[in-house]
């Protein structure tokens, strides 16, 4: 929400348009794609006229928060079903990184240094495993059918997003505009009405500053709500509009990344896919793609459910990629870039209203991700395809885009697809994770083996009540008093108090050269260079100050992927530096203390802001 | 009040920092994955359009145009950002902003394009560009331009134009040794290549982007292709300089602080 208000020195401007959109990523790149090419008749007529440029088609714009289209995203493994719906004779080989899967392994990791958390069962299975190991890693003889690829595809969505959004553009028929933060949704009671941009030339509070320019309100018949899990605009509209009965969005996972330039002999063959489970932390989930040109994508999740109050996922990544399995292939490589987004994996349980008057919403911030089969992108452009479809079909006939309409369109869509069929089967599967990491493995497999018939039972807690003190956490491995002797020696030099007990615990030093292991700002500076326009206000920001003055735990400072946020030395709520903020939203649920005024959000707020990455290979 | 014609030469690069690999195919070398590669417009041209713009704006009447040689679909999506923050009339060339091509074709091109704008008049004509460019910096194109188009007062190197009450421009241009020279020219037509002038880069306006677009999505769609296949240039082998990297990201370090780092690693 906009801290600021209009003056009456600088008028706030105002257009309009019939479509905007808001996001370009998977969900809208499907959205636009579809209508794009149904906007005009065979004639050479447009299928509806502009109702605000007369006698042109429809115009529709599409704003992106990132400097350009597929900065900033990921590497990614999909069946591709809708993709391929789309385009019929998709070539990969026309966009770079992109490859058929060839290959698709799981693997069992044992921790080769003794200093992971692990349940009894899986100290069982690494002595059980041991002895069909290689290099501490047990293929398990079959990929579950739930979690196959295969057929399918690897790319980088950047570079998918830069051909979509090449495409489209080239047609004429949709304008998409990069460095373009929206701020909110014009709400009319419960109607949208279109968009307001972020305010320039303001403080980092918000207020007015030099060369102030309120943000543009873009008014439209139809908004489009495609910016993904950390959104200001759908999170603002859950507010608004609250979500449906029974609905949440507990559930969090943050994907800690990096593309990776492969030493030469690596045996690992384009199309290759990895699934890793049990190192660092049997919580912590591995990926790896091989993209052509011996090139990698790869990374870990650190899901809202892992116990570390202070959890910095670059590091388990270094301690991950060290693994002696992958290490093997991977020592010897180059970083190319680094990278982190959120993923929302409640799916189908944390699905918000998906329309109303004037606004359809589209993708993961729509609850479209399968949180069984870990597949979100194919998912996010289907739902983006079915509402190109539902639009064009109001279109021709010239029907407003109500609630009433987009429900028996887009809506009656979404609940007669595969997504929705195939999420229903995944909605309880992560369940047992609530209870322990052992009944979440059960309980997945349970899940996808009888396709949804019996499931683990567990009712979804809120992040920030599930993260325990430090002092608890590290209870029988380092003693309270020496917690806070580490916790004062950290405050006095100003370094990272994850790190200290990472190391106290036993997770060996990450031994830097350089090229691959290299420090976390070198990562998101490599080939992925971080920076933010000037004359933004601060887009993190902590809704009770004084709460986090009391707060002990300060997961937001260890967890954030871009070392953004950090101790303020005089005291009071950490301090936030946006042009090292990669926008992955982690802050949003990485925190131990609930908002005062919803009990379901946490303190840290995550608005509207500018820049990012500068990487399209993530 | 003068009235200009102010026509900005100006192509797209790949953004800084990312990962360039040239290579080499029957057609000449490229960089691989050039259209998939995120780019910017050239930060030396991009000086030189907002000065063209904040010197436009002061002065009522006068049209600021880009010309540009780069492939039009790639040129579209830098177009817009860039559109965002300046009011201009772009003119399209379609070929290859690679970096790889003659110098000499590139200037024979960008001069047979301007002289295709209908209702620019030479006589009220400044033209822009920079000094240098971030694909390749031979320096030469801006002069050659000049040159072709029959304008002889020529500046390099320009961090500032003031325009007197009779219309003359005095010009601080960059010199050897770290010092500027003050000279004063009658008026239009003159040749700037910009240095970095001394405007920041304006912020994101929507609206104006909007505008720019309407007008300029037709030149991006009717662009035609640009030849340059006059050269008899051959480049016998292509690298990408060597680098070293070692980042720490600190703030408010004191500048001697600074200095005494940075040489102490040069020294390394």
């Amino acid at each position: 929400m906009s801290d600021t208000t209009d003056t009456p020195e600088v008028p706030r401007a105002e257009m309009e348009a019939d479509i905007v959109c808001v996001g370009f990523g998977p969900a809208a790149g499907g959205f636009l794609t579809t209508l794009t090419r149904g906007l005009m008749n065979e004639d050479g007529t447009p299928v509806a006229e502009s109702a605000v440029v007369p006698g042109m088609p429809p115009q529709v714009i599409c704003y992106e928060r990132a400097d350009d289209i597929g900065f900033g995203v990921s590497g990614v493994v999909t069946k591709g079903r809708a993709l391929r719906a789309s385009f019929p004779d998709l070539d990969l080989s026309q966009i770079p990184m992109a490859h058929e899967v060839t290959d698709e392994k799981v693997l069992y990791l044992r921790d080769p240094v003794g200093a992971s958390r692990r349940p009894a069962v899986f100290k069982l299975a690494d002595k059980a495993l041991g002895r069909w190991m290689e290099d501490d890693a047990f293929e398990l003889p079959y990929v579950p059918p739930f979690l196959q690829k295969h057929p399918g595809m690897v790319f980088s969505i950047g570079q998918l997003n830069q051909w979509v959004g090449g495409n489209l553009m080239g047609t004429g028929m949709a304008q998409i505009w990069p460095g373009s933060p929206v701020a909110e949704p014009l709400m009319d009671g419960r109607a949208v009405t279109g968009v307001r941009m972020a305010d320039q030339g303001v403080e980092k509070n918000g207020t007015p500053g030099p060369g102030y320019m309120p943000g543009m309100d873009m008014k439209a018949a139809l908004t489009v709500v495609a910016d993904g899990p950390v959104g200001p605009v759908g999170q603002h509209l859950d507010r608004a509009l609250g979500l449906p009965e029974g609905k949440h969005q507990r559930e969090w996972a943050v994907g800690m990344k990096c593309v990776v330039d492969l030493p030469e002999g690596c045996d690992w063959q384009a199309g290759t896919v990895l699934h890793t489970i049990g190192y660092p932390e049997p919580e912590i989930f591995g990926f790896l793609y091989v993209y052509p040109g011996n090139v990698a994508s790869l990374g870990i999740f650190v899901p809202s459910w892992f116990g570390n109050p202070v959890r910095t996922a670059y590091r388990y990544m270094q301690h991950w990629m060290q693994h002696p399995y992958l290490w093997k292939r991977l020592q010897g490589g180059t970083m190319r870039s680094g990278g982190a987004k959120s993923l929302q994996e409640s799916g189908r349980r944390g699905a918000p209203f998906l329309c109303g008057d004037g606004f359809a919403r589209i993708g993961e911030g729509s609850g479209s991700t399968n949180v069984l089969t870990g597949s979100g992108v194919d998912e996010a452009w289907a739902t983006g395809v079915m509402l190109g479809e539902s639009v064009l079909e109001l279109m021709k006939e010239g029907k407003p885009y109500t609630r009433e309409t987009l429900e028996a369109t887009y809506v009656a869509r979404r609940r007669a697809s595969w997504v929705e069929e195939e999420a229903k089967v995944a909605e309880k599967s992560r369940d047992g994770f609530v209870s322990s990491v052992v009944k979440g493995f059960i309980g997945m497999g349970l899940t996808g083996l009888t396709n949804g018939l019996i499931n683990m039972p567990g009712s979804p807690i809120k992040p920030q009540d599930r993260i325990p003190t430090i002092e608890e956490y590290y209870k029988g491995y380092i003693a309270e008093g020496e917690v806070l002797e580490i916790r004062a020696e950290c405050a006095r030099k100003g370094t990272s108090l994850h790190d200290a007990l990472m190391d106290r615990v036993g997770w060996p030093q990450i031994p830097l050269d350089g090229t691959l292991l290299v420090s976390h700002q070198d990562a998101l500076l490599m080939g992925g260079k971080v920076q933010a326009a000037p004359g933004y206000g601060d887009h993190v920001r902590f809704a009770d100050p004084y709460t986090c003055e009391a707060c002990r735990e300060r997961v937001c400072i260890e967890a954030c992927s871009g070392q953004a946020i950090y101790t303020n030395p005089e005291g009071g709520a950490p301090l936030f530096d946006r042009e090292k903020c990669v926008h992955c939203g982690a802050c949003m649920w990485n925190c131990s203390k609930s908002d005062l005024k919803d009990s379901e959000r946490t303190n840290v707020c995550f608005r509207a802001g500018s820049g990012g990455l500068h990487s399209v290979e993530n | 009040m003068s009235e200009f014609h102010i026509v900005v030469c100006g192509s797209i690069v790949p953004d800084p920092l990312q990962t360039l690999a040239p290579v080499e195919a029957p057609t000449g070398w490229s960089l691989k994955n050039e259209m998939m590669l995120p780019a910017v417009l050239d930060p030396w041209a991009g000086h030189a359009l907002y000065e063209a713009a904040n010197l436009a704006k002061k002065h009522p009447g006068s049209r600021v145009w880009l010309v540009s040689l780069a492939p039009k679909a790639k040129l579209q999506q830098v177009m817009m950002a860039v559109s965002q923050k300046a009011p201009f009339e772009l003119v399209v060339a379609d070929g290859s902003a690679s970096g790889f091509t003659d110098s000499h074709e590139t200037a024979r091109v960008l001069a047979e394009t301007i002289k295709g704008i209908a209702g620019l008049e030479t006589s009220k004509m400044l033209l822009f560009g920079g000094w240098q460019s971030a694909s390749r910096g031979s320096g030469a194109v801006m002069q050659m331009v000049g040159e072709m188009l029959g304008v002889s007062e020529q500046f390099q190197g320009v961090d500032k134009l003031t325009v007197h009450d009779d219309g003359a421009i005095e010009v601080k241009e960059r010199i050897e040794g770290g010092s500027y020279q003050n000279s004063l020219v009658d008026g239009a037509p003159a040749v700037f290549g910009w240095a970095t002038g001394e405007l920041p880069e304006p912020p994101n306006n929507p609206q104006i982007g909007m505008q720019n677009m309407q007008k300029n999505m037709p030149a991006l769609m009717q662009a035609k292709p640009a030849d340059l296949s006059g050269t008899t240039m051959k480049l016998a082998s292509v690298a990408v300089p060597q680098q070293r990297r070692e980042t720490r990201v600190v703030k408010d370090a004191p500048v001697d602080e600074m200095a005494r780092e940075i040489v102490e690693w040069l020294k390394s």
